[in-house]
């Protein structure tokens, strides 16, 4: 192991996490799965085709913007922070999760299935599924859980413009987690003429490595772009973790550069200690789900337990076999960021940048908020003094969820005095 | 593991397959019945009835939240059971009853892998041994993930079933007998548990491959659900499960009282001799060949 790459290792194991865990049903197709992806990874016909459709139609690459006004709150004084942002948000369809649709895409067609599942929280991968879908002529079956219906019902009727059909999940916590079980039950029964477009780096092997794979391009083009830029690499590469497709995509390519610090930050939700949260490595531990060994948020006797996040996207129990790897070997951390916390966040790059983020993306944003903060409490700096350098993964953008955030801020007119967090919370039905 | 490293010891699910093969001229009959639905008391009383009625082994649920192979019926079933409160270590006090009640009847505890995990497989096989249980059905284990699980069975002397699939390559089945012990369940279609009208042509096919495979004992599961269709299935497989159609008549909406419960259990009963009948009928009309004897394609090993 000592000469491989830390940014090439592959699966099926990450250390002793990802593996397997599905019925034998599905075995045959996750082997056919993987031979059709390192056969397409080494054909330039492919690679090619992948790069045209990022650069004509997702508009590769996306642009690094470095944002001053929002630093000034990261450093306390201006200057003692640069902030720049890896603008994932404006891809089409506005989030990264294009890349891994339109790699899946491809190898679907060259498989010559027809029909393509996916699963969707915030609806952004569902989207880009439908979205792919729809370009590639394929039929598009998305499952997304009943509450995330509600909670992205903009997404839900974008997936059905785009002529996929939108199942909503009603068992269990009506969340992604349900939506994946569904989508896995669709494909143990389907798996001939049907392709499972999984959405993140989790799930049973190949799809951490290669949902990895289609999205190094992150990381890969912000390495470049910010050297350009700042003349050398970031000290610190922040981003937000739901299952870690986001996250691993632009971490990789700075995995084996040792001075810079990898943070992913996860839903804290309501706090740890409220019990309402998806930090898996705060409060979770080792265990199985969905075919991934990982952490996972589960109680005494392995039940898996529902995690919350005021996103859908961060909303999930478990977490990538490769977070996981990387989290125990030191190279990457995690920490929780809380509901409010990622709200405040998304306030300030909308006022002070006139972006407006994903709230997921916000969960990066108020990670590297805090970061800078740290920093300056401690007097940390670059090398020479020079301004702290973060690269924050700004993973999507915050269409979806500005139904939300109008009623966590009170927006509305009509809704007097606005809608206070906790009557959000009640509205939703979490409280 | 080899056969090598394998005690002595007789598997006594393989056992009973056997003898009924032999003696009796029939398949058996496997029931699935969820621990704690809609109570675990209540559950066992259920399990009871199942062997009463004619059940041969029980495969013994433990409730999960994810139970990704388990369509509706099953995850209705696990889901009251879970709301009830069900732990993992209520299958262990199930287990004793159902031994103590009737030592002749085998009985594998059908789970996802996660809890175990959590328990610690050893622990588990530990327990699931002292409480008379004969083993294991992991739905999403398959023997390559499975290392800890397959010590922990040999340590134990239990069973360990898992499933091949009509989609399973012959590689594929080879690795999988070699690392079962008790019998291969052969998942009659591709899809989830439930009630189906039909049950695929796949299933003949998919046992006669296993039988190729080097496999001695094979049962077929996977939305067999009358009396008819366990008769068809038993004419070519040592084994048939049913799952759905037994929890079927124990779903309700809500608590049931003592007189409506003892009326589900009538239906229960009912419909567990539908079943047993169809074992029982399946190889009297036309006397096939042994079992195992008859030409399946596929390379010679
Ligand atoms: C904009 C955005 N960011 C992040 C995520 C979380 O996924 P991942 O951790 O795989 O990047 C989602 C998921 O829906 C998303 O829509």
């Amino acid at each position: 192991m000592t000469d491989v790459k830390l940014s090439d290792v592959s699966g099926p194991y990450f250390g002793q996490y990802g593996g397997r865990f599905v019925p034998e049903a599905l075995i045959a197709a996750l082997e056919e799965l993987e031979a059709e992806f390192r056969k397409a990874a080494d054909d330039p016909e492919f690679v090619a085709e992948l790069q045209r459709l990022h650069r004509e139609y997702t508009g590769r690459p996306s642009p690094l913007t470095e944002v001053q006004r929002f630093a000034e709150h990261a450093g306390g004084t201006a200057g003692a922070v640069r902030v720049f942002l890896k603008r994932e948000d404006l891809n089409h369809t506005g989030s990264h999760k294009i890349n891994n649709v339109l790699g899946q895409a491809l190898l679907v067609k060259r498989m010559g299935k027809k029909r393509l599942i996916a699963e969707t929280g915030a609806g952004q991968h569902g989207v880009a599924t439908a979205t792919a879908a729809a370009l590639m002529d394929l039929e598009c079956v998305i499952y997304m859980g009943e509450e995330d219906t509600r909670r992205q019902a903009l997404n839900v009727a974008r997936m059905r413009l785009l002529g996929a059909e939108v199942v909503p999940v009603k068992i269990g916590s009506r969340t992604l987690k349900d939506a994946i079980n569904e989508a896995l039950r669709d494909w143990v029964a389907n798996v001939e003429s049907t392709h499972y477009l999984l959405g993140t780096v989790t799930g049973p092997h190949p799809f951490p490595e290669m949902v990895r794979q289609f999205h190094r391009i992150i990381g890969e083009e912000a390495r470049e772009q910010i050297l350009d830029r700042a003349g050398r690499l970031p000290d610190v590469v922040a981003a937000c973790v739901g299952g870690g497709s986001n996250a691993l995509g632009i971490f990789n390519a700075f995995l084996d550069d040792k001075g810079v610090d990898l943070c992913g930050f996860e839903a804290g939700g309501e706090g740890i200690d409220s019990g309402k949260h998806a930090a898996r490595f705060s409060g979770g531990a080792l265990g199985v789900l969905h075919g991934a060994r990982s952490y996972l948020l589960q109680d005494d006797d392995g039940q898996t337990l529902p995690s919350h996040s005021v996103s859908a996207g961060l909303d999930y129990p478990s977490v990538g076999p490769a977070h996981a790897w990387l989290h125990d070997l030191g190279r990457a951390t995690y920490e929780p960021v809380t509901d409010v916390e990622a709200m405040e966040a998304f306030h300030l790059l909308c006022r002070t940048e006139g972006i407006i983020p994903a709230i997921e993306s916000a969960h990066a944003l108020a990670g590297a908020l805090r970061i800078g903060k740290t920093a300056a409490a401690e007097g940390r700096t670059g090398p020479d003094g020079e301004p702290l350098l973060i690269l924050v993964n700004l993973s999507g953008r915050g269409d979806k969820d500005v139904a939300t955030a109008a009623r966590w801020f009170g927006l509305l007119d009509g809704a007097a005095g606005g809608v206070a967090a906790e009557e959000l919370e009640r509205q939703e039905g979490r409280g | 593991m080899s056969a090598v490293t394998e005690p002595a010891t007789e598997s006594r699910t393989s056992d009973l397959i056997d003898r009924l093969r032999e003696q009796e001229s029939r398949p058996a009959l496997v029931g699935y019945l969820p621990v704690g639905f809609p109570t675990v008391d209540r559950s066992i009383e259920a399990i009871k009835t199942l062997i009463d009625h004619g059940v041969d082994i029980v495969e013994l649920g433990i409730p999960y939240t994810d139970p990704v192979l388990d369509g509706p019926v099953v995850q209705q079933a696990a889901q009251a059971a879970l709301d009830a409160g069900v732990r993992v270590r209520d299958v262990f006090r199930v287990l004793r009853e159902v031994s103590d009640y009737a030592p002749h009847v085998p009985v594998l505890v059908m789970t996802y892998w996660n809890p175990v995990l959590k328990y610690g497989a050893d622990a588990f096989a530990r327990d699931l041994a002292a409480a008379g249980g004969a083993g294991l059905i992991t739905p999403d284990l398959i023997p390559d993930e499975g290392p800890d699980w397959i010590a922990a069975s040999t340590a134990y002397g239990l069973d360990r079933v898992f499933l091949v699939a009509p989609s399973s390559t012959p590689e594929r089945l080879r690795r999988t007998v070699d690392a079962t012990r008790g019998f291969v369940y052969a998942a009659s279609l591709m899809g989830v548990t439930g009630v189906r009208a039909e049950v695929g042509s796949r299933a003949e096919q998919l046992v006669a491959d296993t039988r190729a495979a080097g496999a001695v004992n094979v049962c077929v599961g996977l939305g067999v659900s009358t009396g008819a269709q366990v008769k068809e299935i038993g004419r070519f497989a040592d084994g048939v499960i049913v799952g759905s159609a037994l929890v079927r008549p124990l779903l309700s909406d809500g608590a049931l009282g003592d007189a409506e419960w003892a009326d589900r259990l009538t239906k229960l009963a009912e419909v567990t001799e539908d079943l047993a009948a169809g074992v029982r009928s399946a190889r009297t009309t036309a006397p096939d060949a042994p079992a195992g004897a008859t030409a399946v394609p596929g390379e010679a090993p």
